[in-house]
């Protein structure tokens, strides 16, 4: 039972297109990262007319540069997405009378959740390691050679950075009955951890510091966050254990 | 096979099911009547697993609806009133790969029975079309296919035939014809005729109560109206002043070449009129006794009620 569940959902993703904007933008986000963190200065410096000596100032592109921008790009791009494809999930089966349809047959209710949890999460981190092997190809070419265990570790910690997210709108989606209910609870939710994570100390414990972590793994720095890592996994667990116990009461 | 005992559902304000209790019997084809928002929606989502009751039991071949480990589901096929699909899927995959394996039927059985069912409801050529272009009338027949997927011992349809043409209606019905005996239905709907053609068993529900419920032929005639309408080429004569003396008659009107009769006993003055018409050598052209229609039966019911 729950093969079919995922394997539809895995189609659904499939058919609907989703799966193919997704690896685009993450490879696109992969390419072009280092790109730009080796071409951006030698553009700035071919400007026309550039106040004498403003050249010198601008430092010469280093890997951290190229890391800096692979984890702000796949941060940003990464986390819209994943709210903007999964906050939808629920929500529309409801609105459009699928669930309904679904919920006669002889399937479990949390069986129907997780499922589209691990279909988002799979894709969430195959995009991760096609965003990865690309920004790692270019880096390589462009650079030098990144510490492989750092690297990944730190693709790792995205995965559950975005994890987050995901499983929040995965709940937003559960807890509404319309997609367009979904999509302000699932934003709410984001804006929300976002001023959390602006918070001097409780900043320390929110899932943000994940992807300082991993940049500071990367680039040989001290910064660890296993509060962050704690609270990211009991966030996760929460919002699934939620969303299930949610819709297994809920009445279609 | 479906039992409901005393199911009360309230939203809000609005008392959607008031104690309703009904008792389908193996087999039948149980005709669910009742005007607009008279509960039969709420009765079927609770016996299909998708809402609570606040009160109230229901029974499915003896296993209760709601309680942990009594899962009635693999036991119904369900259509909604309004059936939905996924619109990237075809009809096909959506009864093969999906549908099917959700009842543990796989591989070439899965197959061959989503051939067979197309088949029934007349979607054979639009199998490997996409869902999202179905019309209304094409998802209600692949609603009917899916609920079908793995012959259950019990039906529930709401309103499986106010989508389609004629055409398709009486395929339908013809469908449901062919279930009878093997297939407990439990069927809601709004069209009398329908109902009159297929249903060996009406129950009439009204503000969230059953206030009837009996096989079709004896709940027509326990309303059955003791009327007599005659038509005469030539008139009535004293044949009027003979009829209106006797005891059984309640009452005569004439209209044009028309004689109302209502009498006490339809079986008593039966007879008795049929003799007399023939010693008065009238030229009668009509002799009816008049039955009403359910149409008659449900206004008479429901209107009481509300």
């Amino acid at each position: 039972m729950f093969r079919t569940l995922l394997t539809k959902e895995f189609r659904e993703w499939w058919r609907t297109w989703k799966i193919i904007v997704f690896m685009a933008v993450f490879l696109i986000t992969g390419i072009v990262s280092p790109v730009l963190a080796k071409y951006t200065p030698q553009l700035l410096k071919s400007i026309p007319n550039l106040p004498v000596g403003l050249a010198d100032f601008i430092p010469a592109p280093t890997v951290a540069d190229s890391v800096a921008q692979y984890i702000k790009n796949t941060e940003q791009f990464g986390v819209l997405l994943v709210i903007l494809l999964t906050m939808g999930v629920m929500a529309q089966e409801k609105e459009r009378g699928t669930a309904a349809m679904l919920l006669t047959k002889p399937v479990s209710r949390s069986a129907v959740i997780l499922a589209k949890w691990l279909t988002g999460m799979t894709i969430v981190l195959v995009g991760l390691l096609v965003d990865g092997l690309a920004c790692f190809a270019y880096t390589v070419v462009l650079f030098e050679p990144l510490p492989l265990g750092a690297f990944w570790t730190l693709n790792l910690l995205l995965l559950v950075y975005m994890g987050v997210y995901l499983t929040v709108a995965l709940l937003a989606s559960t807890l509404a009955r319309s997609q367009g209910i979904a999509a302000a609870v699932a934003f709410g939710g984001l804006i929300v951890l976002i001023i959390l994570g602006s918070i001097p100390y409780v900043s320390d414990y929110m899932p943000g510091q994940l992807v300082a972590w991993g940049s500071s793994l990367v680039l040989k720095g001290d910064k660890v966050a296993w509060p962050a890592l704690g609270v990211s996994a009991v966030i996760i667990a929460a919002a699934l254990t939620i969303a299930c116990l949610r819709f297994e009461r809920e009445e279609i | 096979m479906i039992r409901v005992e005393n199911l009360v559902k309230t939203y809000g304000p609005v008392h959607a099911l008031d104690g309703l209790s009904l008792n389908v019997e193996p087999g039948a084809v149980y005709g669910f009547l009742g005007p607009n928002g008279a509960g039969k929606t709420t009765s079927m989502r609770i016996l299909s697993g998708l809402a609570r009751p606040d009160s109230g039991r229901a029974w499915i071949l003896d296993k209760e609806i709601g309680t942990s480990g009594q899962d009635v589901r693999s036991l119904i096929g369900v259509l909604p009133e309004e059936p939905s699909f996924y619109g990237w899927m075809t009809p096909r995959e959506y009864l093969r790969d999906f549908v099917a394996p959700l009842f543990g039927i796989h591989g070439q059985v899965a197959n061959k029975r989503t051939d067979e069912l197309l088949e029934v409801v007349g979607l054979k050529d639009d199998a490997n079309r996409r869902l999202g272009g179905f019309s209304r009338g094409m998802r209600q027949r692949m609603g009917i296919a899916q609920a079908l997927v793995h012959k259950p011992p019990v039906l529930l349809l709401d309103e499986p035939v106010s989508a389609l043409d004629p055409a398709g209606r009486k395929e339908v019905l013809d469908l449901i014809e062919t279930l009878r005996g093997q297939t407990t239905i439990l069927l809601s709907t709004h069209i009398l005729a329908d109902v009159e053609r297929v249903c060996d068993v009406i129950g009439i529900i009204a503000k969230g109560r059953l206030i009837v419920q009996a096989r079709r032929d004896e709940l027509l005639a326990s309303y059955v109206t003791p009327l007599f309408e005659i038509e005469s080429d030539n008139g009535f004569g004293h044949w009027l002043e003979w009829v209106e003396k006797q005891a059984f008659v309640t009452k005569v009107t004439v209209s044009n070449h028309t004689a109302r009769v209502l009498v006490k006993d339809v079986h008593e003055a039966q007879n008795p009129l049929l003799e007399s018409l023939a010693r008065a050598a009238l030229q009668v052209r009509r002799f009816e006794m008049i039955h009403p229609s359910l149409e008659d039966v449900f206004l008479r019911l429901t209107e009481k009620e509300v």
